[in-house]
């Protein structure tokens, strides 16, 4: 017990003074984080309306396929991201292998299937016809869509945070394609895994709490704004 | 409605991924910053010795330096590859292999010291201050006091096979002979940790142990051996193998670590905290035992 309360009192110290290197790897790991979010929604949010607008052969199995890539293991991402990224790999050249653009890339494709899968989910969940009457007012098929997206909002941004919650959570990637360099790719997931190895439990305990607090405002934050 | 086919749909799956690639490449602030990528075996990060050396050598370069702190077996990997520009390893023969195979430039031993057998204080086994080789023996024959071993392929674990050969065992045999002989893998702070845990033994390099002695509940039980001797040396990745690497920071590096300064800055490394040397220079030469 008294680990886990050294641990809370550390990890309170660490933030209330504002621990600069403690500052920086949070900092990083959100900034990493909400990148890789931003990129996957830009992705997932219209590719998910198409797919849920089109009727199509293969379209059930396509859906059951993204559904299975929920639980991709984040390592098998990784080990997959690192032979693309690595100079002996197909895209070596772009040189990303071991910086916080790695990073970034491997959580958009590790999330990419969350998003994808839980906003089709959202759409599907909203009464057909929401969509039937846009259309016989004279909506087009992107204003249909639409008003759609606004009729399952919560569900989507629900979507969205779970992308999020996995791609701030995950280490075996960030790891991976990474590296853990301190001051650069360094992250909070990855920071836990080295303190832990080195026998620092404190300092590992501290940043496992940190990680929960951001998660804890992160979703605050979303909640007032789906109250509005 | 127009009906998509699932090869549409594929296709602009690949295509906004493709859009996220190149985007990212292309936008990387940092990549104008020269960096040096450094792989080292985990005793040379653990002991703080990398953390101690690189602001020095970034200062005097003006380079950012970036150590990937793994096992010998990933670092070599890494150099393979090429991802890497320089590795700081500890495996003589794969060392060897490396430069042989054209992967490496030259391998420059810079600094050793000894490899030692630790286990729990009251000594169950009774190995106390035999050989390695006759510890190892007592070890396998008595099959129930717990050997913790690396198990990642690193240069500590092919120090510790070469001490099973060398006390006449197969390795195959030792790895399966029962639940005495446990594998960590895991870095040597962490195989320490582990041995603590369980009362094992283990094998492990001076460095990494001074510096978490005060979390473990371990004591030195065999020190003496001409086969303890554990060297440490540097290799600038062949821009031959990949001409990505940047071969001529990584030789300033080799330079940098067997110059007179570094090399008596490594000497008095950790002394003042552990009260004894954790590392020996040896600029550039092969230390004899």
């Amino acid at each position: 017990m008294t680990e886990l309360w050294d641990g809370l009192v550390t990890a309170l110290r660490l933030i209330v003074s504002f621990d600069p290197e403690v500052m920086a790897i949070a900092g990083r790991s959100l900034a990493i984080s909400a990148t890789s979010s931003t990129i996957a929604a830009l992705i997932c949010l219209p590719l998910a309306t198409v797919i849920h607008f089109n009727k199509f052969r293969g379209k059930r199995t396509l859906i059951n396929v993204i559904q299975t890539m929920f639980s991709l293991p984040t390592v098998a991402v990784g080990l997959f991201a690192f032979v693309l990224f690595s100079s002996a790999g197909p895209l070596g050249g772009l040189g990303i292998l071991f910086t916080p653009v790695a990073i970034v890339v491997g959580q958009a494709l590790l999330i990419s299937p969350i998003m994808l899968g839980l906003t089709i989910s959202a759409l599907s969940g909203v009464d057909k016809t929401i969509a039937d009457t846009a259309v016989s007012l004279g909506a087009s098929r992107f204003q249909m869509a639409f008003v759609t997206i606004r009729e399952a909002r919560f569900a989507v941004l629900a979507a969205l945070i779970m992308g999020f919650g996995r791609a701030i959570s995950e280490v075996g990637l960030s790891m991976m394609v990474g590296g853990n360099i301190a001051g650069y790719t360094r992250t909070i997931t990855t920071a836990i895994a080295l303190e832990t190895s080195k026998g620092d439990l404190e300092l590992a305990l501290a940043l496992g709490i940190i990680l929960i607090v951001i998660a804890l405002i992160i979703n605050i934050v979303l909640n007032r704004i789906q109250q509005r | 409605m127009k009906k998509l086919s699932i090869v549409t749909i594929s296709a602009l799956v690949i295509a906004s991924l493709l859009i996220g690639f190149v985007g990212c490449g292309g936008t990387d602030p940092l990549a104008a910053q020269e960096r040096l990528r450094v792989a080292t075996t985990t005793s040379l990060y653990d002991t703080g010795l990398w953390g101690y050396l690189e602001p020095m050598f970034e200062e005097e370069y003006g380079v950012e330096v970036d150590i990937l702190s793994a096992g010998t077996g990933i670092a070599l990997e890494y150099g393979m590859r090429g991802d890497v520009d320089v590795i700081t390893v500890h495996s003589k023969s794969r060392e060897e292999a490396f430069v042989a195979d054209g992967y490496g430039v030259e391998r420059v031993p810079f600094a050793y010291n000894y490899f030692l057998i630790v286990g729990p204080p009251d000594d169950p086994a009774g190995i106390k201050d035999m050989s390695p080789e006759d510890a190892f023996d007592a070890l396998f024959q008595l099959a129930s006091a717990r050997f913790i071993s690396r198990g990642d392929d690193s240069g500590t674990h092919g120090k510790e096979k070469a001490i099973w050969a060398a006390a006449g065992y197969d390795y195959e045999e030792v790895r399966t002979a029962g639940q005495w002989y446990v594998e960590a893998a895991g870095g040597m702070g962490q195989t320490l940790l582990k041995a603590s845990e369980m009362e094992g033994y283990t094998l492990t390099d001076m460095g990494t142990f001074l510096s978490y002695q005060g979390d473990l509940a371990l004591v030195p039980i065999v020190q003496e051996g001409d086969i303890l001797l554990n060297v440490y040396s540097v290799i600038a990745v062949s821009s031959q193998s990949d001409p990505n690497t940047n071969i001529e920071m990584a030789n300033s590096m080799v330079a940098f670590l067997t110059s007179p300064q570094i090399q008596e800055l490594i000497g008095e490394y950790g002394v003042e905290e552990y009260g004894m040397q954790l590392f020996t220079p040896c600029a550039g030469n092969e230390p004899s035992s």
